[in-house]
């Protein structure tokens, strides 16, 4: 997984309790009618980070991006802008550009107006304009195309030009409510490299909003899942992805397999859970808070799960199973074994090889991961 | 997503729809006065039915109506032949020689002023007669033709534009399981632009129920509309009956519209849950 | 299938069936009318029935003569009334056009801007008086207008004044008549269009530091020229050829291009000159309605 996010990220502002956030949220509410959504949400962002706020369809990511860029007003709870409260400022007086899903770009103008709009709003001289469109346009590399219309332009320049007119402010603050859904998959890997290169060369804080989890985890400084309107978890990708701090966390980023099981020891630096599901004890060696006998998952990440025909030492953290499907994906296979208990497990085994020791359909496989790897979450 | 209206908006429609329905409202609350003056109130003897009754005795406009009834109705039917006829061929014969002139021809009726188009059909009926013995004189017949042909654009648009945002897929599929044009004109095609050929008859019967200017040029003797009628008592100032006829239209518009549109989101409805 | 193959031999196919028929009929009773019109408008005026004389006569035995006469023509530029007809409708059809324009289209914004199930009601609220009669509709406003009528009663009860306005038979009252009743001409192409918009572009617009009515005359207004010149079309033009309201709620005085000829022809049987008042008439609006075509199919087309 690749981190960045600019200078933010090396300072890590976020465990720095003295640090000031450029953005806070503050138990924030936006209520349709009855339906919340997004349910007292509180958030804070440093300079400089790419802040992405990852959720499945309709959990309240658009509506909370446009409470920043202030297309609507918070039910209750408060908005601050680099230590300014927000209420009641309209979005032309914000120092915040937003990026919108659909481009949003004017079809009377041509590309180059589009990106000149907002400075000509500022009363700025043509000179500087001129120079600033032109050195934007560039910068995300459609000067030759400056006097087309965007209905002259493929999805992936028109959202470079979304972007160059959202950037072309200086904002402090750039929203961008999922910037790269139009793109194919190349497309996308592509611009989202150049989107953390910008990043980096602007030092503009972004906050972006997206529902594919790759994306998330390329972009990110930190992520913020959200569900049903929640803000379930904030932390880097690693984070997340390492720790997931609930069941929905865990399986909504990445993919996981998920052990119910009865913690029937617990000590401060090890926990024993008896699993059902697994058919077996799985063994963690760090300490959980819970109570003793409570019910618990441990979430173990495919990826980390060890494949073999000869059965591994030990009591914990094995169990046996016969491979059921096997998926080939190139770089690495997935395999699904089918458990005793009739639990399929996902395991994940890279390619090294070219002559791998044959593992195929039906085969009874041991299957074993370190103490280190499950996660065991409460809830 | 979003449904913002300012103040200011708010108070335009407000305005607006009190200057469109100010007029028929007091055309309404005038017909059940009493007074000759139609618009002083007499409150001594109103409300009243007495212009009902009237109106009801008045064998000119009666006579009138009825024969403002049988153009109307054989004018809706024929343009709505027409006009589907056009409509489908502009909406689905992507090229074919004339398709300009065509849709000149069933766009300019629409903003023709009327006198142009009455005065132009009279002298068409009276360069005929001379030519070929037809039509002899004028009457319900050269009327129901000029009016034919300013309404079968109307509803020549109408059938258009409906099937401009419907799927040719639907189309491609019957002639894909076997059926011919025709039979999928009439198994397909028919049934889903059955409503805009609905509203393309009713529009056509308004319109010729309401036409004065072509009517007065393309009538004869003894074939007076309505519309002409009423022209004609209305010139010499405002009259109680004319009042109750209006009441009476619109009553009969107000509940054929409503009805009608009710009809059609349902059918809407349906059609969404069925997708 | 048989036959249609045998058909398709000699040219005709089912399609060209479908179109031949309203082809034909808008060529027989559209079209051509207007060239005898054209011809009539040549033509002496006759005392007789049909009252001009053709355009052909038999000179001697063997000889035609054509006889094209501009007398009506020049009858019609020497006489000041015409002229002066005919910039009056042009001017009266401009205002109205303006007016229509400025109380249709924030009906129109307000309405595509409303939920959709209050966007339907107030649709509906719009077409229902264009399916009323329109006599009918301007006769309400001689209810409305005339020394005794509604207004001047209230105004009066209200004491805002003493003696009634002379309202009826006025330019006002015509101009009243003529945008009341053209409105639904000019509000439902405008909502047609503007409930096309896509209004993030107005967010988008605020979000780059426009002010919300700046955000309206740099994105929407342009954005929806179309709508405005195809309602104005749907105005202007038959309200240049208007009859019924100027005869109606005009007066005597109302110099309107379709009273004159209303009167030329119904009251002074004058068939040649009508035609030729009809011909300029004509002249004067197809470059307008050749206009409202190509508005209509850029817009049907979807550009901006
Ligand atoms: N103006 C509104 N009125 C009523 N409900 C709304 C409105 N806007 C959003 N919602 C509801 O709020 C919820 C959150 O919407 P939002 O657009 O924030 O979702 P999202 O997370 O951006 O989803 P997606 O990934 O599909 O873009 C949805 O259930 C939506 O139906
Ligand atoms: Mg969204």
């Amino acid at each position: 997984m690749t981190t960045s996010g600019g200078a933010a990220v090396k300072s890590a502002p976020w465990k720095d309790p003295s640090a000031r956030p450029y953005v806070q949220v503050d138990r924030v509410t936006k209520a349709f009618g009855d339906f919340k959504a997004v349910d007292d949400v509180s958030l804070k962002i440093y300079k400089g980070e790419i802040f992405c706020l990852l959720g499945a369809s309709g959990c309240g990511k658009t509506t909370l991006l446009r409470m920043l860029g202030g297309f609507e007003t918070p039910t209750s709870g408060k908005i601050f802008i680099d230590g300014e409260d927000m209420t009641g400022v309209p979005p032309y007086e914000r120092p915040v550009n937003m990026m919108f899903q659909s481009y949003a770009l004017f079809p009377h103008m041509n590309v180059e107006e589009n990106v000149a709009f907002g400075l000509k709003q500022d009363r700025i001289p043509k000179a500087e304009i001129k120079e600033r469109v032109a050195t934007m346009l560039d910068l995300v590399k459609l000067g030759d195309f400056a006097k087309r219309k965007p209905h002259q332009l493929s999805g992936g320049q028109r959202q470079r030009v979304a972007l160059a007119r959202s950037l072309v402010k200086r904002p402090k603050l750039l929203l961008l409510d999922e910037p790269l859904g139009a793109l194919d998959k190349k497309l996308r890997e592509h611009t989202q490299f150049e989107l953390i290169s910008l990043q980096d060369k602007l030092g503009v804080t972004f906050v972006v909003v997206t529902h594919d989890q790759e994306e998330a985890m390329t972009l990110a400084s930190r992520i913020g899942v959200m569900n049903h309107g929640e803000i379930v978890q904030a932390g880097t990708p690693s984070e997340i992805y390492e720790f997931p701090s609930s069941k929905f966390v865990a399986d909504f980023v990445g993919s996981v397999n998920m052990f119910e099981g009865k913690l029937i020891e617990d000590e401060p630096e090890h926990v024993r859970i008896a699993s059902d599901d697994m058919g077996g004890t799985i063994y963690v060696s760090h300490g959980i808070s819970a109570p003793p006998e409570a019910i618990v998952w441990a979430a173990v990440r495919p990826e980390k799960i060890f494949m073999s025909t000869a059965q591994p030492a030990g009591t914990d953290n094995v169990v046996r199973g016969a491979v059921q499907d096997i998926a080939y994906l190139g770089d690495l296979s997935i395999y699904l074994v089918k458990l005793p208990t009739g639990k399929v497990v996902r395991v994940t085994q890279p390619n090294t090889s070219r002559h791998a020791e044959a593992i195929t359909w039906d085969q009874q496989v041991y299957l074993s991961w370190d103490a280190t790897s499950p996660v065991v979450v409460t809830r | 997503m979003n449904y913002k209206s300012s103040y200011f908006i708010i108070t335009c429609l407000a305005f607006g729809f009190a200057f469109l329905y100010i007029p028929i409202l007091s055309m309404v609350v005038f017909s059940f006065n009493a007074s000759k003056l139609v618009t002083v109130w007499d409150s001594a003897h109103s409300p009243t039915l007495k212009w009902y009754y009237a109106l009801l005795g008045n064998d000119e406009i009666l006579d009138a109506a009825w024969i403002s009834l049988k153009v109307a109705v054989i004018n809706a039917s024929g343009s709505v032949i027409l006009g589907t006829l056009a409509g489908f061929g502009l909406a689905r014969f992507s090229q074919f020689r004339g398709r300009f002139t065509l849709n000149a021809m069933t766009t300019a009726p629409l903003v023709m002023p009327e006198v142009i188009t009455g005065l132009s059909l009279l002298l068409l009926f009276v360069a005929l007669e001379q030519l070929i013995g037809w039509p002899a004189g004028r009457g319900i017949t050269t009327m129901t033709i000029g009016h034919m042909t300013f309404s079968m654009a109307y509803v020549t648009v109408i059938v258009n534009s409906r099937l401009a945002t419907f799927d040719t897929a639907l189309e491609e599929a019957a002639m894909d399981l076997g059926a011919r044009p025709l039979k999928v004109f009439f198994v397909i095609t028919m049934p889903i632009i059955f409503p805009a050929i609905l509203s393309g008859w009713l529009l056509a019967f308004t319109l010729s129920w309401d036409d004065l200017v072509i009517s007065s040029f393309t009538s004869g003797p003894g074939s007076s509309t309505l519309p002409m009628v009423v022209f004609s008592k209305v010139r010499l100032g405002v009259s109680p009956e004319i009042n109750v006829l209006a009441t009476i239209t619109i009553t009969v518009v107000t509940l054929m519209i409503v009805g009608v549109s009710l009809w059609m989101a349902r059918r809407a409805k349906l059609d969404k849950a069925a997708d | 299938m048989k036959t249609a193959a045998y058909l398709r031999r000699f040219g005709i196919s089912g399609r060209g069936l479908v179109v031949a028929l309203p082809y034909l009929w808008l060529l027989l009773f559209f079209v051509v009318p207007f060239v005898i019109v054209l011809k009539i408008s040549f033509s002496d005026i006759d005392l007789a029935i049909p009252p001009y004389k053709p355009l052909l006569e038999w000179v001697g035995k063997n000889s035609l003569a054509i006889k094209v006469d501009f007398n009506n023509y020049a009858f019609l530029f020497t006489d000041r009334l015409y002229i002066n007809a005919f910039l009056n409708s042009i001017k009266v059809a401009f205002i109205s056009t303006v007016l229509c324009a400025l109380v249709g289209y924030p009906m129109a914004y307000g309405i595509a801007r409303s939920k959709p199930a209050t966007r339907n009601l107030l649709l509906l609220l719009v077409i229902l008086p264009f399916w009323t009669s329109l006599l009918l509709r301007v006769y309400a406003w001689i209810g409305l207008l005339k020394a005794n009528g509604v207004i001047n009663n209230v105004l009066i009860w209200m004491g805002v004044i003493n003696e009634p306005l002379t309202l009826l038979y006025t330019p006002f009252a015509m101009y009243v008549g003529i945008v009341y009743s053209y409105l639904p001409f000019f509000i439902l192409p405008m909502y047609a269009n503007l409930e096309k918009m896509d209004w993030q572009l107005l967010e988008a617009a605020e979000d780059l530091g426009c002010r919300p009515w700046q955000a309206f005359y740099k994105i929407t207004l342009p954005l929806s020229r179309n709508g405005i010149l195809a309602g104005s079309m749907l105005v202007f033009i038959p309200a240049v050829g208007e009859f019924v309201i100027p005869a109606l709620l005009g007066g005597p005085n109302a110099l309107m291009i379709g009273r004159v000829l209303w009167d030329e022809f119904f009251s002074n049987r004058a068939w040649p000159v009508a035609s030729a008042v009809a011909i300029l008439l004509l002249i004067l609006l197809v470059p307008f309605m050749m206009w409202y075509q190509s508005v209509q199919a850029r817009e049907s087309a979807g550009a901006r």
